[in-house]
């Protein structure tokens, strides 16, 4: 069932609830990751940097699984949504839930999102989904100042010592295959870019090349050649990771339901 | 507020005013610019909107309640608290009156994003960033170079 890009189909609400989840999902699991990083950092600032980008990152990914739950109309609330749903029915994007690796790692990892999600919630803002684009021009404030962070701290670790230059590309070259899915359509984002809820990812797709090109070429960082392998994290398969990282977070609601301080 | 403010639209307005930043005691609500609008709706409520400085700030929450608790004492409980998204906060809605505060209490004010803070306690222009991330999401960190003190700054976004 893929509409024609360009036909004003109207969104089924099954169809408008699953994206809106996919962009809260994978801020609230890149939020949660980022959050195990508090009292860990390297220094103190970048402690408090980490620990605040996971704050903005979930409390947009509140935002949106409220937005969520309303379109899905069955009465499911930001809280039942992030902790009473199982890893197949989360649908973010596999990246954001590699585990943190070194900060080198957790540096690479933040810079791809950040400019993926500075470019998706740009044209985000443009949504015929009026509450989404409200949340997106919040969101791409926030977005900014994450990308600054992490590009540069991209370029001071890639252009900086030997040993940190090794680091930083290992953790490209490892990572980098999860990126196809962020930029690659499958049929909902289709189906979203043609009533006019999403972009087109192709132009996201533009937007970020040509972002993160910059930033690596600036960290002298070589970008892997081989080929994306497609993840389908935004459809529900995930790697192993994500059922450890809800195990942790969801803890307290399973086991206590509808506890609250 | 509106000097076209109705009598209990200004009524509430004076209360909010008394409402603190739990994070910052020195700013009222108002002074933050985070008060959107005060108005009676169609549904006859009373309806304050508020706008949230940064998506993940945990004293919205708190702010909430203390403007719910601040009406109540003027005998006002079927307030409806509606959270603006649109326009994004920016911190030019921050009060001329809320900058000199920030600035007294020692945070320094962000002018625009290109222009680094005067030092709030020997006002040297001798400044430098330690981080843009500083003890709540509205602050960054600052060192003045020339008294050495360290300072939170209010971030301009």
């Amino acid at each position: 069932m893929s509409a024609a890009a360009g036909s004003a189909t109207p969104a089924s609400d099954e169809d408008h609830f699953r994206y809106v989840l996919r962009l809260a999902d994978t801020s609230l699991v890149l939020g949660q990751r980022l959050s195990e990083w508090v009292g860990h950092a390297p220094a103190l600032e970048e402690d408090l940097a980490l620990g605040n980008i996971a704050l903005d990152l979930i409390g947009e990914a509140r935002l949106l699984l409220a937005h969520a739950g309303r379109i899905e109309g069955r009465g499911r609330e930001e809280d039942q949504l992030a902790f009473l749903r199982d890893a197949p029915e989360f649908y973010n994007v596999a990246l954001a839930e590699q585990p943190n690796g070194d900060f080198g790692a957790t540096i690479v990892r933040q810079a791809l999102l950040d400019a993926w999600q500075l470019e998706l919630y740009h044209s985000l803002t443009a949504s015929t989904d009026e509450r989404l684009a409200e949340i997106a021009a919040k969101t791409l404030k926030e977005c900014r100042y994450h990308w600054r962070f992490s590009c540069g701290w991209l370029v001071r670790l890639g252009d900086g010592t030997a040993e940190s230059h090794a680091r930083a590309q290992e953790a490209l070259d490892a990572l980098w295959r999860f990126t196809e899915e962020l930029i690659t359509p499958d049929a909902l984002d289709v189906r979203m870019a043609s009533c006019g809820i999403a972009p087109p990812l192709a132009v996201v797709r533009g937007r970020w090349e040509t972002r993160i090109g910059a930033a690596l070429g600036e960290a002298t960082l070589l970008q892997p050649s081989s080929e994306h392998y497609p993840w389908h994290g935004k459809s529900g398969v995930h790697t192993e990771h994500l059922g450890h990282l809800l195990g942790e977070m969801q803890h307290l609601q399973r086991t206590y339901p509808g506890v609250t301080w | 507020m509106p000097l076209d403010a109705a009598p209990l639209e200004r009524r509430v307005w004076e209360a909010l005013e008394a409402v603190l930043d739990p994070e910052i005691p020195v700013l009222s609500v108002v002074e933050l610019g985070i008060v959107r609008h005060v108005r009676r709706a169609d549904d006859g409520r009373l309806h304050v909107g508020i706008t949230p400085t940064y998506s993940g700030c945990p004293a919205t929450e708190v702010i909430e309640r203390s403007i719910r608790e601040a009406l109540e004492q003027e005998g006002l409980s079927e307030v409806v608290i509606d959270t603006v998204l649109w326009p994004a906060w920016t911190s030019q809605w921050l009060s001329e009156a809320g900058r000199r505060k920030l600035e007294a209490f020692g945070i320094a004010v962000e002018r625009s994003p290109a222009r680094s803070p005067a030092c709030p306690r020997c006002g040297s222009g001798a400044v430098e960033r330690l981080s843009e991330f500083g003890s709540t999401p509205c602050k960054a960190h600052y060192r003045c170079t020339s008294c050495l003190e360290p300072f939170d700054t209010f971030k301009c976004i």
